[in-house]
């Protein structure tokens, strides 16, 4: 090994790096909250008895689960910004990728996210939806207070799994060269001609961040599975 | 919205005349394909191999295989990707590094690269559906293996391996679509692949939609065909009396 590690460049980044890791970090939040909203409607869609609903949700779903990320976010640099400029008016030279980040995350990960949900709806014994409507409930109140509490405790582990997987995948921003975290890491790397220093320094935290929720998630599964 | 759709760009020439459009999308499908099987297969033969790792009763074994998993698990693919290909020829030893800068052509490089990083990533995943695989058996397999005067080395040979990969192939089926589409991140280290095919195909028409929906449509089609295939396979791998086994 005759390569000469310098990573001098690395206290005078962090500022910036900070700011990049504001961004990964919110757009995954963003991603996760709506995907979660989305995503429920989506499982509630696709379990309804109304045809074209199930047909719609099944479709989204196995259409965004087919296509790479990668290709989804690109679609979504292409259309987010002429779509918002034609409503809004937008000054063309308005910055608006990482509102199209947001969007193409929200909505790709919204199928993953409507997979993990459906399978906690139906993890719930049907003998208690059959129940709830016995007692008087409509379809909406039975699930609203009886399957979906039920369904998300279980799911509560699946959930946090995915939204590491899906911090992982906000550093693919990269491609739009908005400084996320990674994005921010590779830049100051290029700039300094410190790239190796620069990713394994970003790998490593990357490492730690994520290792850190899974170990947790870890324990949350062992408690539950306890209780 | 006033865009002028046309689809004959992929019949017409490239700028260097010797392909059509459609020629560099077919090479760039040829490329992920080519590259996720050649990975496919590497995160097979590693994925097994830790996956036995992580059940076997010694503890620096088991331990080794976890840590290996997490490290793959942990951090991003592109971040992996950027490594592989950008920091590790830096630091191999005895010029292998300037070896593989120097003497390699760009394209392999960024094949090697991007083979090896894919075949680790998935290699983790594959790891896990191995053990639980392995784990789901009942323990009482592994003991009357044991108590035939098999070798632990032999138990899994003939009694745990055989049973465990046919129950591990309708999960694996979900590994296999993945790396079809992780492929596409390989296009940042500039593989022409077929996710940069539509990229390049649009810098040079300015006809986005067609190239992405062109692509898009691939990517769905590789799906198809991937889908179609491990049916067959689960098909004909089922264990009769399991769960799923019919």
């Amino acid at each position: 090994m005759n390569y000469d590690f310098d990573w001098s460049s690395i206290p005078g980044a962090l500022p910036f790096l900070w700011d990049g890791m504001k961004i990964s970090l919110e757009i995954t939040a963003i991603a996760v909250a709506f995907g979660i909203v989305w995503g429920t409607l989506l499982a509630m869609m696709r379990l309804s008895p109304v045809k074209p609903l199930a047909w719609f949700a099944a479709g989204y779903v196995n259409l965004f689960r087919a296509v790479p990320l990668v290709m989804v976010l690109l679609w979504f640099f292409l259309i987010v910004p002429q779509v918002l400029r034609s409503f809004f008016n937008l000054d063309p030279n308005t910055d608006v990728r990482l509102t199209s980040a947001m969007i193409g995350f929200a909505l790709f990960e919204s199928a993953y996210y409507s997979e993990i949900i459906r399978a906690g709806i139906q993890s719930v014994p049907k003998g208690q939806v059959a129940a709830a409507s016995a007692l008087g409930m409509s379809y909406a109140q039975a699930m609203r207070l009886v399957v979906l509490p039920q369904a998300f405790r279980n799911m509560v582990p699946l959930l946090l799994t995915q939204a590491v997987v899906l911090f992982q995948d906000t550093s693919l921003v990269y491609m739009s060269a908005l400084a996320d975290f990674f994005g921010a890491a590779y830049k100051v790397g290029d700039r300094d001609g410190r790239l190796v220093e620069m990713l394994l320094f970003a790998g490593a935290v990357y490492f730690v961040l994520c290792f850190t929720l899974s170990q947790v998630v870890r324990l949350l599964q062992k408690r539950m599975a306890t209780l | 919205m006033n865009y002028q759709w046309n689809w004959s760009i992929f019949s017409s020439p490239v700028p260097t005349g010797e392909t059509t459009y459609l020629g560099w999308m077919l090479s760039g499908l040829q490329t992920t394909v080519t590259l996720s099987l050649c990975a496919w297969v590497m995160a097979l033969a590693l994925g097994s191999l830790m996956g036995v790792l992580r059940t076997v009763p010694n503890k620096w074994l088991s331990g080794f295989a976890s840590a290996y998993v997490e490290i793959f698990r942990n951090i991003p693919l592109l971040v992996q990707l950027f490594i592989w290909y950008f920091v590790l020829p830096e630091l191999l030893p005895f010029g292998l590094g300037d070896a593989f800068k120097q003497q390699l052509d760009p394209v392999t490089q960024q094949f090697v690269s991007a083979m090896v990083c894919l075949g680790f990533f998935t290699s983790a995943r594959v790891c896990e559906q191995v053990r639980s695989g392995i784990n789901s058996l009942p323990r009482g397999q592994k003991n009357a293996g044991l108590a035939l005067g098999f070798t632990l080395p032999q138990t899994y040979r003939h009694v745990l391996l055989p049973m465990a990969f046919r129950l591990v192939v309708p999960p694996l089926t979900s590994e296999f679509l993945n790396i079809f589409k992780n492929s596409a991140v390989c296009s940042t280290i500039g593989l022409l692949e077929l996710a940069a095919q539509g990229r390049q195909l649009v810098d040079y028409t300015a006809q986005p939609y067609e190239s992405f929906i062109a692509v898009t449509l691939l990517y769905v089609l590789i799906n198809v065909v991937v889908m179609g295939l491990m049916r067959v396979i689960e098909e004909k791998t089922r264990v009769p009396g399991y769960i799923g086994g019919k």
